[in-house]
Formats: structure tokens, C-alpha cells, sequence
């Protein structure tokens, strides 16, 4: 019955001819509400069948409140809000770099609740950006490609197997490309921050003719289908979801460190409707509360202790210490330095 | 100030001035406090925005002859470190902006190395402090002069010395309060000696005029020996009154005595009633006026004796019966039966006898004089909690007198005109009985007419 109850409620819009600007859309779908009067315009880079749960849900709550989904990848959400002054009530995105500089920059509002103040210091920024999942940066392999093999703990001995059996892993390793995926961006930028080892594995990777990949699903399924028998820096979140489907891949979470992506939300400045924002911020900020909706999206909301349990794992710091990597000669330097790195002949 | 404060108190006075200068030095605390906060807080983020800019400078370099930098992410991780305020940077090199925010706007003084320059101004709708630092970097053979400006906002400045102020408005508010309290305490303190000496001069006896002798402060010191001064001279001076009185009286009395005996034996040889009734009625004018010097004399001899009581154990029986025995004669006089009951008890008690004779003499004395011939003086002695020794009389009474003056010095009733008295008899007997503890006590007779006279003593 809740299944008949959402597909009254859907209006499926692949791509909206109303958003004639210049950043470039993924895709658009419209909740109306069963007593819409409000329609809250988000824009966010998470796939509809990620995010549908959390809005259902939402709606349920609050059943006046209609929400316009608006897909677009990290670098159009920031381009929307930052360049062109689009319209939106919400910004979720899981390029945390780009959100702290929305924020940074002025182009974000403040908000607090008492929900937002349960969330840890380290969840949010200014009141501005609030994370409300904590996805871990892991390794997926395929199992068949592994048998005989003792899969890696950590970068170090990733890159003696990857050094020792580049016949095995000529052509089968994935990864992000990070000239055009912000949270490969992200994830690169912090592995050369947290360890030297990045760059060595960049080299190793390098070498034996690494495929780049603009986003986690198609380096899962790669493996899963047995074309890669290793993908470094996918996105935890998706890999668990995709688990039940591919019984033939495996996760890996490193012991030396895991960076631990927060996908975060934050009310654009020109908000039209900042009130109906705080309430889906509410909502996002109290994930934990619904477990069933964890495991429908995947999604793994905010959660101190379970943090603490893991040693190696660092939830990326929000704050200016993001912006680094954004200067213009910064960024140059790097995707230089890893395009070197990456493309070898 | 000065006009509101000459007829208040010296408390109030202390407690206010010690309160304006607890409320002066509370406000200078605030003040102080606050303006040293700021500049605390506002050195703290200085010192970091240098340090940051600092980095930047260092992390410039030349390659292939053009400027680079390799920004340390430690430069704004830094500034991320210690609050949550907006971070700004540029960095301009030989005049172009080599990276950061084009916008932000040029130092308003380019500093000079090694000294970075501060300026705080609004960049972006909010207030933001920056600091530039100059570097010069050789580039191709040549030396470029780069400004690395690093801004942030003060948000957590102000947060930071809004909460350092509100601490020391409630430290100073607390102090306040404190030493206007202490200061109250301390008035009440270092004016305790003037009540105490307040309390022991009310305490004394109407009489007392004995020098003060309790311990002061010394700033009291001249004021109790200006005041002991003044009593000593007004001792003085009421002795010599009374000296005078009695010296007048005796003086006076003598040659009455002597003008009685003349008179007596002119009465002898007189043959006409008119001459005799003219010379008896001088003579009892005489009588009159000589009982009244008695009188001034007694009342000067109590008053100096109720001073210093020369105390002893007595039977106030027997003194009624002396007293009475005493004044029998004079009450044949006038056909007057005094009727005395006096029973078998003692009443023993401790008091100057002269002083109680004399007290009892006036009282006998004056309800013989005023009771007409041929009528009866009832005299009782009664121990019922108290000793009473009273004297009732047939006489007029008092009248519609107020009985409470009848005790005063030369008070008289209202209805005896036609007699003549000075108007100390029961003033002696009222100073008596005070002396003594006790006290007169003058009514109107229950049964009959005349009055009734009391003298009621404390048992001991």
C-alpha cells in the first residue's frame, strides 16, 4: 500500500525543460506532497534511488511540504549555487570541499535546532553545513580474482601485491578519475595529505594501466562483472548497498587509516523557503533515529561511537583547511602531478 | 551633597561614600578586564593570521621563471583550528594576483619585512581582520616583490570577549555587592562604640551625674571628657543651688523662731481681740513660712542624700510609729486623732532611715494640714508583695488635680488656695521613695471623703 500511495505521488521528470541554465542537470523528479503547498527545490548529487527513501519519508512527516529533487554532480551543484545564483532551499552534496567553500565564501545561511545541536562539533561548520552520513573511502575486490591471495590491510602491502603481480592486475585496478570526480578529488587530496604512500600507490597504479572511473557505481559493478579485481576509493555506502546484488565482491577497510566522507547539507543563501530546509536538515541530522531507513538507502548516518570503535578511521575535517585544495594553483600542481602519475606509457 | 549630608546619619554617609568607591573600582575591573580581553583575543588571532601568512610566504617558489606556490594546508587548517570563522587569502605577486580571492582588497599600507601589517575592514558582509606579509622571491635572475594577505572573520573574537566581559560584569557586580556589604558591616562596626556609649549614658538615673567611664575609641576621647567636663561643672552648680537654698533657709528660720517667741509673748500682754486675732494670724503666717524653709531645707538635704544613700537596716514600723509619735503633738493641735495600726510584724528593709522619716514626716504632715479639726488620720503599715505604708485623711482631697504633677517641685492642688504650702511635701516623699526603688502612690480615699498617700517600698 505504500508503494501505491508513493507512485500517485510521482511525477518523473528525466530531464526538466524548465531548468534552461547553464549547469548541467542529471536528472529532476518532483514529490508532491498529498497536501503540497510548499515546494522545497533541492539540488543534490546523490542518485534518486539513494536519496527516494529519505524524502518518502520525509514527506511522510511533513505531508504539505512537495520537493523538486534536482541531480547534478558536485562541480554543477557548485557551479548552480556559486557561479549562477540558482534558486534551491537545499544543497546536499558529498564534496565536502566544495560545501565548506559555498559556506566560506557567503553563500550559505545559518541555521539551529536542537537537532542540529545533538550533532558531534565535528558533523558540522558555522551552522552552515551540517553532515548527516558518515561514508567510509574503501577498497573493493572481486573474490574470484583474489583466491590464493591474501587481500591487503593496508596501502603498504597493496602496493607490494600491485608491485609483485602486475601480470594479475595489468588493466583490473579502478579507481576515480580525479580530474572529474569531486569526491575522488577529495579522497586523493586527503590520501596525499594523510600519507606519502599515496603517491607511491598513484605510480604503481600508473604503471599497470590503471581504468578511471567518474563514479563508484560503475567501478562496483566492473568488479563485480570481473573486468577489475580491485577498486581503490569507492564510496563505502555504495558498495554495501550493491553487496546483496554482486555476492561475488568484497569490502575492504584499510588498518592504516580510512577517510570517512560526510555528505552534507546546507541552505543556499538566496533560500526561498529556509524554513521547510530546516525541517529536511532536521530530519537528515536525526538519521540515526530510523534504522529501517539506514537500511534502505545505505546511507550511514552521523554516529560518534561507532567512529570510535574503528581507530584508522578519520572523518574528513570541515573547515578552511578544505579550501586548500581548491586554490586554483593548488589544484593545477596536484591533477599535474597525478596525471603524471597516473598516465604512464 | 554637602547640604544632604550634615544632618544624616555617619552611617548612611560611610555606606554610601564606600559604595561609590566599591561601584568606581567595580566599573574600572569591567573595564579594564574587557579592554585587556580584546586585546588578548585580538593579538591571538593576529599571531595566528601572521604564522598562516607566514607559511603561505614560505611555501612560494620560482620555476621556470615564473612564481609558484605550493600551498601548505596547514597555512588554513590553522585558522580552521581555533574557531569557526570564514577564511580569506590572496597572494599577489609583482602586482597580479597569483591565486585566492581576486577581490580582496589591497593592504592599506604594504608592509614592510619582516613586519606584517594588520587592518581590520568588511569584506564579503562581514566585518574581517587580515594580515598582509611581504616576501620577495627571485625569479629568473631577478627579485619580485609578492604580499601574501590572509583574512578571517571575527565572529569567535566577538563571542570570545563577549563571554570574558559577561564573566567580569559578574565579577564586578559580585564585588560590588560584596564590599557594599563589608561596608555596611564595617559603619555598623566603627560606630558601635558611639551607641555603647549611647546606651550607658540613658541607663543613668536622672541624678547621676558621675563622670563616664567606659572604654572608647580614641577619637571618642575628647568628646566623653568634654561631656564629663560639662557634667562636673553642672554637678557643681546644682551642689552650690542647693547649698544656697538650705544656707537661705536656715538662714531664713532663725530669726522666723526668734519673730514666733516675740510675737507669742506680745499675744500675752495684747488685751483687744482685734490686736490678738492680727498677731495670731502672724504667727501662723510665721509657722508657715518657717515649715516652708523646713521644708526647702529637707527637700535640699534629699536631694544631696539620694545621691549617696547612707544605707542601713531599719524597721519601717517602727519608723511609721517614730514618725508618728513625732507629729502627735502638732495633731492635737487641731483635735486631729491619728489612728495607727501597725501590726506586730516587722518590716524589715534596707534604706537611708533620715531620708524615710523624712519622707514619711512630709507625708503625715501635709494630711494633718489639710484635714479639718476633730477628724481622724488613719495610718497602716501593710507588707502585701510590697511595703505600703499609707495615710488617709477626712480632708478635701484632691479635687479634680492631676495627681501625676502633685509630686513635682512647688505643685500644689487645685482646691487649696486658701492654705498656705510650698508644694514640696510629696515631691520629698516621691524622691525618697525613687531613691529607695519605690514609689508614691496618691489617690482618692475608697471610703469617704480625703485622700489616701502611699509610700510603697520594694521587699528585699
Amino acid at each position: 500500500m505504500r508503494f501505491a500511495h508513493i507512485a500517485s505521488s510521482l511525477i518523473f521528470l528525466a530531464f526538466g525543460p524548465h531548468l534552461a541554465s547553464a549547469f548541467e542537470v542529471e536528472g529532476n523528479r518532483i514529490y508532491a506532497a498529498p497536501n503540497g503547498n510548499v515546494t522545497l527545490k533541492i539540488i543534490s548529487t546523490a542518485d534518486i534511488n539513494v536519496f527516494e527513501p529519505i524524502i518518502l519519508e520525509f514527506q511522510r512527516a511533513h505531508p504539505t511540504i512537495n520537493i523538486d529533487y534536482v541531480i547534478a554532480s558536485s562541480t554543477e551543484l557548485m557551479k548552480a549555487i556559486y557561479e549562477e545564483d540558482a534558486v534551491f532551499d537545499l544543497a546536499i552534496s558529498s564534496a565536502m570541499d566544495l560545501q565548506t567553500k559555498l559556506a566560506n565564501d557567503g553563500n550559505a545561511q545559518a541555521y539551529s535546532s536542537n537537532a542540529t545541536d545533538t550533532l558531534p562539533d565535528w558533523a558540522k561548520w558555522r551552522n552552515q553545513i551540517f553532515a548527516f552520513t558518515q561514508e567510509p573511502a574503501v577498497v573493493v575486490i572481486s573474490e574470484a580474482a583474489f583466491q590464493g591471495i591474501d587481500p591487503p590491510k593496508t596501502r603498504e602491502e597493496l602496493i607490494s601485491l600491485l608491485r609483485d603481480n602486475p601480470d594479475k592486475f595489468e588493466n583490473r585496478v579502478g579507481t576515480y578519475d580525479v580530474r572529474v570526480s569531486g569526491a575522488g578529488y577529495l579522497f586523493a587530496t586527503q590520501d596525499s595529505r594523510n600519507s606519502d604512500s599515496y603517491w607511491r600507490l598513484t605510480e604503481v597504479m600508473g604503471r599497470l594501466n590503471t581504468r578511471l572511473y567518474r563514479g563508484s557505481g560503475d567501478m562496483i559493478s566492473d568488479v563485480a562483472s570481473g573486468r577489475l579485481a580491485l577498486a581503490y576509493n569507492v564510496v563505502g555506502s555504495y558498495a554495501i548497498s550493491r553487496l546483496a546484488d554482486y555476492p561475488g565482491i568484497r569490502i575492504i577497510l584499510f588498518d592504516d587509516y580510512v577517510n570517512v566522507m560526510l555528505r552534507t547539507a546546507l541552505i543556499p543563501r538566496n533560500a526561498v523557503h529556509p524554513t521547510q530546509s530546516g525541517m529536511m536538515i532536521d530530519f537528515l541530522a536525526t538519521l540515526n533515529h530510523s534504522p529501517e531507513l539506514t537500511k534502505l538507502t545505505s546511507l550511514p548516518p552521523i554516529d560518534s561511537a561507532q567512529l570510535q570503535e574503528n581507530s584508522a578511521a578519520r572523518p574528513i575535517r570541515l573547515g578552511p583547511g578544505l579550501l586548500v585544495f581548491l586554490d586554483r594553483l593548488k589544484k593545477e600542481n596536484f591533477l599535474a602531478n597525478w596525471v603524471n602519475s597516473i598516465e604512464q606509457e | 551633597m554637602k547640604a544632604l549630608f550634615t544632618n544624616s546619619s555617619i552611617r548612611r554617609r560611610l555606606v554610601f561614600q564606600l559604595s561609590v568607591i566599591a561601584a568606581i573600582l567595580s566599573l574600572t575591573f569591567y573595564l579594564i578586564v574587557r579592554v585587556v580581553a580584546e586585546q588578548a583575543a585580538t593579538d591571538t588571532q593576529d599571531n595566528i593570521l601572521a604564522a598562516s601568512a607566514t607559511s603561505i610566504a614560505d611555501a612560494l617558489y620560482s620555476e621556470r621563471g615564473t612564481v609558484n606556490l605550493e600551498l601548505p594546508y596547514s597555512a588554513l587548517s590553522m585558522l580552521g583550528s581555533i574557531s569557526q570563522d570564514r577564511v580569506f587569502y590572496r597572494v599577489i605577486v609583482d602586482g597580479e594576483t597569483l591565486t585566492g580571492y581576486t577581490d580582496l582588497p589591497d593592504p592599506a599600507s604594504f608592509p614592510t619585512p619582516p613586519n606584517p601589517a594588520f587592518s581590520t575592514f568588511d569584506y564579503r558582509g562581514e566585518e574581517v581582520r587580515s594580515v598582509a606579509v611581504a616576501r620577495s622571491v627571485s625569479s629568473a635572475g631577478q627579485t619580485v616583490n609578492a604580499t601574501i594577505i590572509v583574512a578571517q572573520t571575527r565572529l569567535s573574537l566577538a563571542v570570545i570577549s563577549s563571554s570574558i566581559s559577561t564573566t567580569a560584569a559578574i565579577v564586578g557586580v559580585g564585588f560590588f555587592i560584596f564590599s557594599t556589604t563589608l561596608s555596611l558591616l564595617a559603619a555598623q562596626s566603627a560606630l558601635s562604640p558611639l551607641s555603647r556609649m549611647t546606651q550607658s549614658i540613658k541607663r543613668r538615673g536622672p541624678h547621676d551625674l558621675s563622670p563616664v567611664k567606659a572604654k572608647l575609641p580614641s577619637e571618642l576621647v575628647p568628646l566623653v571628657a568634654a561631656l564629663n567636663n560639662f557634667m562636673s561643672r553642672l554637678r557643681a552648680s546644682l551642689a552650690q543651688s542647693e547649698d544656697f537654698v538650705a544656707e537661705a533657709a536656715h538662714r531664713v528660720r532663725t530669726p522666723l523662731a526668734i519673730v514666733r517667741t516675740q510675737a507669742e509673748v506680745a499675744l500675752r500682754r495684747l488685751e483687744k481681740p482685734e490686736d490678738r486675732r492680727a498677731l495670731r494670724q502672724m504667727i501662723r503666717a510665721v509657722d508657715e513660712s518657717s515649715r516652708s524653709a523646713g521644708q526647702l531645707l529637707d527637700h535640699a538635704m534629699v536631694t544631696f542624700r539620694t545621691d549617696h544613700l547612707l544605707t542601713s537596716k531599719v524597721d519601717l514600723g517602727d519608723i511609721t510609729h517614730d514618725t508618728c509619735e513625732h507629729l502627735s503633738p502638732t495633731a492635737g493641735l487641731k483635735d486631729i486623732n491619728l489612728i495607727v495600726n501597725i501590726p506586730n510584724d516587722r518590716f524589715p528593709f534596707v534604706g537611708d532611715p533620715i531620708l524615710l522619716q523624712n519622707a514619711l514626716r512630709n507625708i503625715l504632715d501635709n494630711a494633718i494640714k489639710y484635714s479639718p479639726p476633730d477628724s481622724d488620720i488613719h495610718i497602716a503599715v501593710q507588707n502585701d508583695g510590697h511595703y505600703k505604708i499609707s495615710f488617709s485623711d477626712q480632708g478635701r482631697g484632691f479635687g479634680d488635680t492631676n495627681l501625676n504633677s502633685l509630686t513635682k517641685r512647688f505643685s500644689r492642688g487645685a482646691n487649696v488656695s486658701d492654705i498656705v504650702g510650698s508644694g514640696l511635701g510629696l515631691t520629698i516623699a516621691d524622691e525618697v521613695a525613687r531613691a529607695h526603688k519605690g514609689r508614691v502612690n496618691i489617690r482618692a480615699n475608697m471610703e469617704g471623703p480625703g485622700a489616701c498617700v502611699s509610700l510603697i517600698l520594694p521587699v528585699v
